[in-house]
């Protein structure tokens, strides 16, 4: 009886089901790692400006989403959209949105921390060889930052992956909406699926994100000496 | 955008109601992931080798999943092998769970920064080792992870947005509840935003306050 619950995972064609709403979840985060770190680094190289307003700018945007939960915005986008601007998105591409809006926010902060902690004379002597902005950049400035980027942004990727199980609030149909189908349907013969379906998916996202999180760290570690 | 008032207003009672539940169920999350924290960071500390491994592998298993699947696994998988947690008391373990290991992680690296020498001297002038945690390391290493201390705070805080998942009437369900009701989605999210800053606001200004006062006491500037 207490085992029985387990074969609901491998019942007809239920695994190739959980496996296809974790591409979604996947597609999603991909999606908007890729585009919140774009992103997020421009803003943070547009950051280390010296115009106040412009920081001042930036500084609420990256305060705004990190002060309300993630949750918060995507409701905020789901539903206010539709209502006061006719504008009809699916639920999947809303989540998109706000992962990379707020991924661009933390993105551009770990970008910024590390450009004004390079040494100022690396940034004296490239302009004093003559290179232009974009080329000091190129060549100066973003090969020695992303040394330091590189591990807080797989740290950051992490927590996008692990926050997208916040999608099925708003009714995406990913890997949590599929188990809970699949939960819902054997819930007469199996009563003890839930137990097998959740921990199945608990067991999915630490495969995702445990390899990823091993990485930073040993990355950090290396390049820390 | 037309703001309806009145219905805001008449709504503030619900809102008040989700605030306190919130603020509770994050200062007991809070409180026990310290202690959870303290616990766990001492143990890594100290050199048993078969505990340390059960502490790694703790803080690896909550650091990589997400809060909802805890939380999923505690309120619908657990009853059905015959543990029935009550929803506020599943929320309160699920925040502990994920809240010990950041916890720890914040303290463990606060006990790194105690210079060698402090434990050498200490160990030096005979004291034990409990004496040693209890007046060397523990004061240094808390007063140096007080910023992250503070960061993981405000983590959890926002984090109680997700029990909304498990039926807990905090603030994000009571909005989507409203919302399905009344329809009024502007005057809903409006109060919900207000509802996260009164309690963050003055949460991350009291932080910097005693992230001073701790520099303070510790550099005199």
């Amino acid at each position: 009886m207490l085992n029985s619950g387990i074969n609901v995972l491998f019942e007809g064609i239920n695994m190739q089901r959980l496996l296809m709403g974790l591409l979604v979840t996947a597609r999603v985060a991909v999606f908007s790692i890729i585009i919140g770190c774009t992103l997020g680094t421009i803003i943070g190289v547009i950051r280390t400006s010296k115009s106040k307003i412009i920081k001042m700018v930036f500084r609420i945007y990256l305060e705004l989403f990190r002060i309300i939960p993630i949750l918060v915005w995507l409701f905020v986008f789901y539903f206010v959209l539709p209502a006061d601007f006719n504008i009809n998105l699916d639920a999947e591409i809303v989540s998109i949105i706000v992962f990379s809006l707020w991924g661009a926010a933390e993105m551009s902060d770990i970008v910024r921390g590390a450009l004004i902690s390079l040494p100022k004379h690396q940034v004296e002597s490239g302009k004093a060889i003559g290179l232009n902005t974009i080329q000091l950049y190129w060549y100066i400035l973003i090969p020695q930052s992303l040394k330091r980027t590189l591990p807080s942004a797989i740290n950051l990727a992490t927590r996008m992956i692990k926050t997208t199980a916040l999608l099925v609030m708003i009714g995406v149909i990913e890997v949590v909406k599929v188990g809970q189908q699949i939960i819902e349907h054997a819930n007469l013969k199996n009563p003890t699926a839930s137990f097998w379906v959740y921990g199945f998916i608990f067991f999915l996202y630490f495969i995702m994100c445990y390899p990823l999180s091993k990485l930073s760290q040993r990355l950090e570690r290396k390049w820390a000496s | 955008m037309n703001l309806d008032w009145s219905y805001m207003i008449d709504q503030i009672p619900l809102y008040k109601k989700a605030l306190i539940l919130t603020i509770k169920l994050a200062f007991w999350g809070i409180l026990l992931s310290t202690i959870i924290g303290l616990i766990c960071s001492i143990i890594q500390y100290s050199k048993v080798k078969v505990l340390r491994n059960i502490v790694q592998g703790y803080i690896e298993l909550s650091r990589n999943t997400p809060l909802l699947i805890q939380l999923f696994f505690l309120y619908y998988g657990l009853p059905k092998m015959g543990i029935t947690i009550e929803a506020e008391l599943c929320a309160i373990i699920g925040l502990a769970f994920l809240g010990g290991s950041y916890m720890t992680e914040a303290l463990r690296a606060g006990i790194e920064a105690v210079p060698v020498t402090q434990i050498e001297t200490a160990k030096a002038i005979g004291l034990s080792n409990s004496q040693l945690i209890r007046y060397i390391l523990l004061p240094q290493a808390v007063t140096s992870s007080v910023p992250a201390l503070g960061a993981n705070c405000i983590f959890l805080l926002k984090e109680t947005s997700i029990f909304s998942g498990i039926a807990i009437l905090e603030l994000t369900n009571t909005t989507k509840d409203l919302i399905g009701m009344f329809y009024k989605t502007n005057e809903s999210l409006l109060m919900l935003v207000i509802g996260y800053l009164i309690i963050l606001l003055p949460m991350s200004l009291l932080l910097s306050w005693l992230e001073r006062r701790v520099r303070h006491a510790e550099f005199g500037y």
